[in-house]
C-alpha cells in the first residue's frame, strides 16, 4: 500500500516540478508572433517558388504583415485570393505585372542542324559540357528538358521537336528555368512584351542559316524599319530595347527573312516574308 | 626495412584500367603534313583570350607571333605555318562554344622553314626574364590542363618552392606522347628542367614516371650526371597517378591541402612535354606551334605519335591516321578524362595530348543506370578520398549546394575513377560536373 502511495506521490511531485519549469519557460522565453502571419500564410499558395523575391511563402507572409511588400507581388496566387489577403490586412493590393519565362530559341530538331549524336546523361547541363552536345548552333536549345524537369508548375512541356514550350497561364515567373538553362536562353519578361527575338545565334548570314533555318542571320532589316532605337543590331543579333516597348508593333516582324523575330499574342506570329517551315520530322545528322 | 615495406610510394585509392599503350608506345614520333587550312583559336588556354596582331589577308611566316597576350593571365599565339590569314572569326571549339579563331591558309609550295627567331642566352637570364620568355613562347600545360605555364612559375610570395616535379606519368590509357618525348628528347627535357629550376630557384627536381615506362626511366638516367640535382623516380602504375596532387604525394610524400596550390607545400609540377618543348624553344625565342599527339584506339588504322601543327583540324588528322569503317566516337584527350567531339572540324589545340577513336560496338558499353547499392567501391577508388556515393545521391535530388558545402565537391578533379568502378553504371562524374557547372553559374549570378 505504502509503495503505491510513494510512487503516486513521487510522480505527482515530479509532474508538479516539471510543470512549474514549463510555465516559467513559457513566460520567460515567449516570442510574440503576429497571428496574422499564420492566417496570411494559409491564404498563400505554399509553393515556395520565390517568384516574389523572398525565400518562401512564410517569409513573404511576414513581409506582408509588416507592410514591406504588397499582396500583388505574389504572381502564383489568383487575383481573388490576393484581394482577400489585401482586404484581411487592410492594405492596397498592389500590382506586379505578370511575367512569364520566354525562350530565346526556336531551333527545334526539324530546323536546327546537329553534327553529333549525344548519348549520355539526359541533361542539357551534361550535354553542354561535352563538346556542346552535338548541336550545330553553339547558342541554341539542346532539347534535353532540364527546364521541363525543374519547373514545379508543369508550365514547360517539350514539344515534338524537342523545344520547350512555356504555358503562359501556368508560368509563375519563379526563375528556376532561367537558372538551370546552360545556354541562358530563358529570361523573365513582362507579358506585355509582345515583340521577341527567338534566337541567340551570333553568326552572320549564310553561316547562321546553315546551322538553323530560323536563326537570326543579322541582316538588320528589322532594325532599319524600327521606330527610334527599338531594335538594334548587336553582334549580328537583333536586340530589342524594351524601354521603348510602346513603339513595338507587328511591323518589326514583317521583313524578317527567317522568322527569328516574332510577335507573341495568343500564339507565335511570324512575318509574311518568313520562311515557311513544313518539315515535321527531325533533320538527319550532318 | 619495415619502412620500405609499408611506405607504398603512392597515393591511396585509384583504379587500374587496362592501358592499351602497346598500340603506340613503340612507334617513333612522326611529322604530319600541313593541312590546307589551320584554325588557331585565340583561347586555347585558361585565362583571357589573346588579342590578334594580324589582319585578314596578311601574310605570315611560320613561327611569327599572330596574337599577343592580354595581360599576365594570357599567352600569345604563333603562326603554325607560312601562309595567308584568311579570316578571324568564330569557329567551333572542342569544348562546344564557338570562339574567335584565326584561320590561316597554308602556302602549299612553301618550305615551311621556321623563319621567326629571337635567340636568347638563357644562361644569362634572371628569373623574371625566364618567366617573360616562357610567356612569350605561348607555353601552356601541355598535359591537358592548358594553364599558362609562366603563371605557375610565379607562385604566391608566401609560398616557398623547393622542389620541381616533372610529370611523366601519363596515366591515361592509350596516350603515349609523353612516353615518346621522354625516350626521344631526354636532352631537351633535362635542359628545360634545369632552366625551370633556375627560374623557380629550386635545388632539386624529380621526374616522376609510372613504372610501365621503365625504358624511359633508363634513357633519362643515362643523360643525368652522377650526383645530379635531377633524379628520376618510378612510381606505381595506377590511375590517376598523373594528377598533380597524387604525384606530389607519391614522389615526395607531401599532401596538398584541399583547395590549395602545389606551391603551398613547396612544389612546382610541370608536364614533361611542357618542359621538353621549353628546353627547345626558349633559347631560340620561338613559340609553341606544334605538339605531339597520340592517335590511337580500335577505330584507327594507323595508330601513332604524330607531331602536329597547332590548329590542324581533327578531320585532317583522322584522314592521315585512317579510320576503320566502324569508327564512331572520337575522344580528344584520353578515354578517362577526355572530351568527345561532336564535330570533326575542331582544331588541335596546344593542350590536346591525344585522340582516341572507338568503334561502333564499343559505344554505350555500359548498361542502364541502376540504383546505388552502397557497395562503397567508389569510396575506395576516389583518389581525393571523397564520398562519391553520397555526392551522387545528393546530385539526384539536385542538392548542389550541400554537395559543395558539406561533401567537398570542389575537391573533385573529375578523374572518373568512381564512374569507372561503379557496378550500377551510375555516371557519377557526369553528375558532379553538372553540379559544378550549376554552382559556378549561381555564383556568377549572385
Amino acid at each position: 500500500m505504502l509503495n503505491i502511495v510513494v510512487a503516486v506521490g513521487f510522480m505527482a511531485g515530479l509532474g508538479l516540478i516539471l510543470a512549474t519549469v514549463l510555465v516559467i519557460a513559457n513566460r520567460r522565453l515567449f516570442v510574440y508572433e503576429d497571428p496574422k502571419i499564420d492566417e496570411v500564410e494559409d491564404l498563400l499558395p505554399h509553393s515556395n517558388c520565390g517568384a516574389c523575391g523572398t525565400a518562401g511563402c512564410r517569409v513573404f507572409a511576414e513581409k506582408l504583415v509588416v507592410g514591406e511588400l504588397q499582396p500583388g507581388a505574389c504572381t502564383v496566387n489568383s487575383a481573388e485570393m490576393n484581394q482577400i489577403i489585401a482586404n484581411y490586412l487592410g492594405v492596397e493590393l498592389g500590382s506586379q505585372e505578370a511575367q512569364v519565362a520566354r525562350l530565346a530559341c526556336a531551333g527545334g530538331s526539324n530546323v536546327a542542324q546537329r553534327y553529333g549524336d549525344y548519348r549520355g546523361v539526359e541533361s542539357c547541363r551534361a550535354a553542354a559540357l561535352v563538346a556542346g552536345g552535338g548541336k550545330g548552333c553553339a547558342w541554341g536549345c539542346l532539347g534535353l528538358a532540364d527546364c521541363e524537369r525543374v519547373c514545379d508548375f508543369d508550365a514547360i512541356i517539350m514539344d515534338r521537336h524537342d523545344l520547350p514550350q512555356v504555358i503562359d497561364d501556368l508560368c509563375t515567373a519563379c526563375g528556376d528555368c532561367v537558372d538551370i538553362c546552360p545556354r541562358d536562353l530563358f529570361s523573365l519578361q513582362p507579358a506585355s512584351h509582345r515583340l521577341w527575338v527567338a534566337c541567340k545565334n551570333l553568326e552572320k548570314g549564310d553561316l547562321a542559316e546553315a546551322e538553323c533555318v530560323v536563326a537570326c542571320n543579322g541582316c538588320g532589316r528589322c532594325a532599319a524599319d524600327a521606330p527610334g532605337e527599338l531594335v538594334t543590331m548587336v553582334n549580328n543579333l537583333a536586340v530589342i530595347d524594351y524601354s521603348q516597348n510602346t513603339h513595338a508593333s507587328r511591323v518589326a516582324i514583317e521583313r524578317c527573312p527567317t522568322g527569328a523575330i516574332v510577335w507573341l499574342e495568343g500564339g507565335v506570329h511570324k512575318g509574311q516574308e518568313a520562311v515557311k517551315i513544313v518539315r515535321k520530322e527531325a533533320l538527319p545528322l550532318k | 626495412m619495415l619502412n620500405a615495406l609499408f611506405s607504398s610510394r603512392s597515393f591511396k585509392h585509384g583504379v587500374h584500367p587496362p592501358d592499351f599503350k602497346a598500340l603506340t608506345s613503340g612507334l617513333p614520333i612522326r611529322r604530319l603534313p600541313f593541312a590546307d587550312k589551320l584554325i588557331v583559336p585565340l583561347s586555347q588556354h585558361t585565362g583571357k583570350p589573346s588579342i590578334p596582331l594580324v589582319k585578314p589577308g596578311q601574310e605570315v611566316v611560320r613561327g611569327e607571333p599572330i596574337a599577343e597576350a592580354d595581360g599576365f593571365f594570357s599567352v600569345p599565339q604563333h603562326a603554325p605555318a607560312t601562309g595567308r590569314i584568311e579570316n578571324i572569326r568564330l569557329m567551333p571549339s572542342a569544348r562546344g562554344p564557338k570562339i574567335e579563331s584565326i584561320i590561316l591558309q597554308v602556302y602549299g609550295g612553301s618550305t615551311q622553314q621556321e623563319m621567326y627567331e629571337y635567340r636568347h642566352d638563357v644562361d644569362a637570364m634572371n628569373t623574371d626574364e625566364i618567366i617573360q620568355a616562357v610567356q612569350n613562347s605561348g607555353m601552356v600545360g601541355l598535359g591537358g590542363a592548358a594553364f599558362p605555364t609562366h603563371v605557375k612559375m610565379k607562385p604566391p610570395p608566401e609560398h616557398r618552392v623547393d622542389t620541381l616535379v616533372a610529370n611523366g606519368c601519363e596515366c591515361e590509357p592509350y596516350l603515349t606522347c609523353d612516353h615518346r618525348i621522354m625516350l626521344e628528347q631526354p636532352d631537351r627535357l633535362i635542359k628545360g628542367i634545369r632552366l625551370f629550376m633556375r627560374a623557380l630557384g629550386v635545388e632539386r627536381a624529380v621526374i616522376g614516371v609510372e613504372d610501365n615506362k621503365m625504358d624511359a626511366v633508363r634513357v633519362i638516367q643515362k643523360h643525368l650526371e652522377p650526383n645530379d640535382t635531377i633524379s628520376v623516380m618510378d612510381v606505381p602504375t595506377k590511375y590517376p597517378q598523373g594528377a598533380e596532387k597524387m604525384l606530389i604525394q607519391s614522389v615526395l610524400g607531401r599532401r596538398v591541402p584541399p583547395g590549395q596550390l602545389p606551391s603551398s607545400v613547396g612544389v612546382g609540377v610541370f608536364n614533361v612535354g611542357t618542359l621538353a618543348q621549353s628546353g627547345e624553344l626558349l633559347p631560340l625565342g620561338r613559340g609553341v606551334i606544334e605538339r605531339v599527339v597520340t592517335v590511337s584506339g580500335p577505330g584507327v588504322e594507323r595508330p601513332g605519335n604524330y607531331l602536329v601543327p597547332v590548329g590542324t583540324p581533327v578531320r585532317f588528322l583522322l584522314e592521315h591516321a585512317g579510320t576503320t569503317a566502324d569508327a564512331k566516337e572520337v575522344i580528344l584527350g584520353g578515354p578517362m578524362m577526355g572530351m568527345t567531339v561532336s564535330a570533326l572540324d575542331v582544331p588541335v589545340t596546344k593542350a590536346m595530348s591525344g585522340m582516341v577513336v572507338f568503334e561502333h560496338d564499343q559505344e554505350n558499353h555500359q548498361g542502364p543506370e541502376l540504383p546505388c547499392i552502397r557497395c562503397g567501391y567508389c569510396l575506395s577508388a576516389c583518389p581525393m578520398q571523397l564520398n562519391p556515393s553520397m555526392l551522387g545521391m545528393l546530385a539526384t535530388s539536385s542538392d548542389y549546394e550541400t554537395m559543395a558545402s558539406d561533401y567537398h565537391l570542389n575537391d573533385c578533379f573529375e578523374c572518373g575513377s568512381c564512374t569507372y568502378v561503379c557496378p550500377s553504371n551510375i555516371p557519377l562524374v557526369q553528375y558532379f560536373r553538372i553540379a559544378k557547372s550549376v554552382n559556378r553559374d549561381m555564383a556568377a549570378k549572385a
